[in-house]
């Protein structure tokens, strides 16, 4: 498959996530829509493409680790297991309700292919770098991907888990911001603006790469230049809109955290499936 | 007094762990002098990491090495362990029932001339309210090396306080403990001390003054306040009924606490609790500050007397 080929069939990929995405949080009645769709086109890649993952062995030791620092967009991280089969389809009907293995926010105790559990933002990042320095302690080959939220950025602990990254020369860490400029009271540049994220990656002695989150030829491009050992860590801060394929949740704030009712469902799916 | 500070025990314990087992870790927070870790930073440096003053990625990075099979003991303060990290090790160590140590020298009023901002009065109590934690507090330099022995084998969260300064040894060198399983100093009928940590001297002491007036005392070193050895505080609770808890921590929620749920819900016994009185402490002398709090043979024995008329 060339890389045309490739971006064509993640693309096909992402609008898959997005249905499941939107037919769970649907289902479930509550969720968080918006930063799951922003995500999508991400997701898509580093499930179908980048990460070296084994579905039927979901602890595999080689494995390349995902950790979503931003919890509360599990749908799409759902999404793209259930896409992948770590559990049944069907599985995706059950989000949020009592005994399911996809818990309000992901857990790893009982969801196959969760590597930690997470939902307090700030907090993911730092657990990926202790996954990144084991790996580099035991001279294993596996790479740790973790997604951040710019509004989550604002925690001061992403910043102490970036320096710990940038001494310990984790080039096997690739942080992807999900740089949708929303969160959950209002915009970031209201509730606190997150500034020139790349720079501050890069400032911090990251190598940073700025692209548009949802073109895929961009994506696959900028995680192929993540691969390159060398002792320093990667960030791809992509640019995004929340609530990416449906129209009337496109940078709508409200869609932070609101599940879609029946008939915005059929419109929300007519929309993604006819992209 | 013949004693050495239970910081140093962990130091020793640790090297010693690491020595044997590769995966066990040290995750240090720029604090490692002062919480002796440097010998293992020399002699095991690929067994450990440095993340500098912050303490919540501290045990962020704890628990992703964790995840990978990695023995991680966070090593720190116990002010900073307990509480700037509280939620760390609720979310991803013990929500995700990870294998990480929360490690912490500086309990309770040992670090006496640094004053209240690194004493720590609520630490054990706050990790106790955790879901999936183990806390304890060592007495002496020797159960400090064998407790923190027994917590590398167990498979889960466990916070272990030390104290700053040297405290007196209670036990022979070759004397075992066993996690959740009190040490039984004294054996008596009239009345029951629970104590744990560094005051354990105080209570002996106590204890022998209660003996000279010709009572018969029961000592108990309940290291472990979680999970509480429920038949040790039941047997006491049957056979005796008359409780003193003695602690270097608040009286809300520590060791006192935990004796005091038993005793309600089994609706017999009396319990009195010594230990801080829901107050901060100061720079001043060790002595002093557990002087105000009435952490005393004294007011132990005062106490006991009282109870026993």
């Amino acid at each position: 498959m060339n890389n045309k080929e490739k971006a064509n069939m993640l693309r096909g990929k992402a609008r898959e996530l997005r249905v499941t995405a939107l037919k769970m949080i649907h289902k479930a009645g509550s969720g968080h829509p918006g930063g799951s769709l922003s995500a999508a086109d991400f997701m898509a890649a580093l499930y179908f493409d980048e990460m070296n993952i084994r579905p039927e062995e979901p602890k595999w030791a080689d494995r390349d680790r995902f950790v979503l620092s931003k919890g509360h967009v599990c749908p799409i991280l759902y999404s793209s297991l259930a896409l992948k089969g770590y559990f049944p389809y069907e599985t995706i009907y059950t989000l949020r309700v009592q005994g399911s293995i996809l818990q309000g926010h992901p857990d790893m105790k009982v969801c196959p292919g969760v590597d930690i559990s997470t939902g307090s933002l700030g907090q993911g990042l730092s657990t990926a770098v202790g996954m990144a320095i084991a790996g580099k302690r035991d001279n294993k080959d596996y790479r740790v991907f973790c997604l951040v939220g710019d509004g989550e950025s604002q925690e001061g602990q992403i910043w102490e888990a970036v320096m710990t990254a940038v001494k310990y020369k984790l080039d096997n860490l690739v942080i992807i911001v999900d740089n949708n400029n929303l969160q959950n009271d209002n915009t970031c540049d209201v509730v606190m603006p997150t500034g020139d994220l790349k720079g501050k990656f890069q400032a911090f002695g990251c190598e940073t790469q700025g692209i548009d989150g949802h073109n895929m030829d961009e994506i696959v491009e900028a995680l192929a230049n993540a691969r390159e050992k060398n002792g320093i860590p990667k960030v791809i801060v992509g640019k995004t809109v929340k609530g990416k394929g449906v129209s009337f949740m496109e940078n709508v704030v409200l869609w932070h955290g609101m599940a879609p009712n029946d008939e915005q469902l059929a419109i929300a799916l007519k929309e993604v499936e006819g992209e | 007094m013949s004693g050495k500070a239970t910081r140093d025990a962990y130091g020793e314990a640790i090297l010693e762990l690491g020595k044997a087992n590769p995966d066990i870790y040290v995750v240090d927070a720029d604090i490692g002098k002062s919480c002796k870790t440097v010998p293992f930073f020399e002699q095991l440096p690929n067994q450990h990491v440095n993340v500098g003053i912050a303490e919540q990625n501290c045990c962020g990075v704890a628990a992703g090495l964790a995840t990978t099979g990695k023995i991680p003991f966070v090593t720190t303060y116990a002010v900073f362990g307990s509480m700037r990290m509280v939620e760390q090790i609720r979310q991803e160590v013990c929500y995700p029932k990870l294998n990480v140590k929360i490690a912490c020298s500086h309990g309770g009023f040992t670090p006496a001339s640094d004053g209240a901002s690194h004493q720590a009065i609520e630490d054990m109590g706050i990790l106790r309210t955790i879901p999936g934690m183990t806390v304890v507090m060592p007495a002496d330099y020797y159960s400090a090396k064998k407790l923190v022995k027994a917590a590398a084998e167990i498979k889960g969260a466990v916070y272990l306080r030390f104290t700053r300064d040297p405290i007196p040894f209670i036990y022979p060198e070759d004397a075992e403990f066993e996690i959740g399983k009190a040490v039984k100093l004294k054996d008596g009928k009239d009345i029951a001390i629970i104590a744990n940590g560094d005051i354990m001297s105080v209570a002996l002491k106590a204890a022998e003054e209660l003996e000279a007036k010709g009572y018969s005392v029961k000592l108990l070193d309940m290291h472990t306040i979680k999970p509480l050895d429920m038949a040790a505080v039941n047997d006491v609770i049957d056979n005796i009924g008359k409780i003193i808890t003695v602690e270097d921590h608040n009286i809300l929620n520590g060791l006192g606490s935990a004796v005091c749920e038993v005793v309600a819900e089994k609706g017999k016994g009396i319990v009195k609790r010594v230990g801080i009185q829901d107050k901060f402490g100061e720079s001043a002398p060790y002595e002093y500050l557990l002087g105000v709090n009435g952490i005393t043979v004294e007011n132990i024995v005062n106490s006991a007397l009282e109870m026993l008329k």
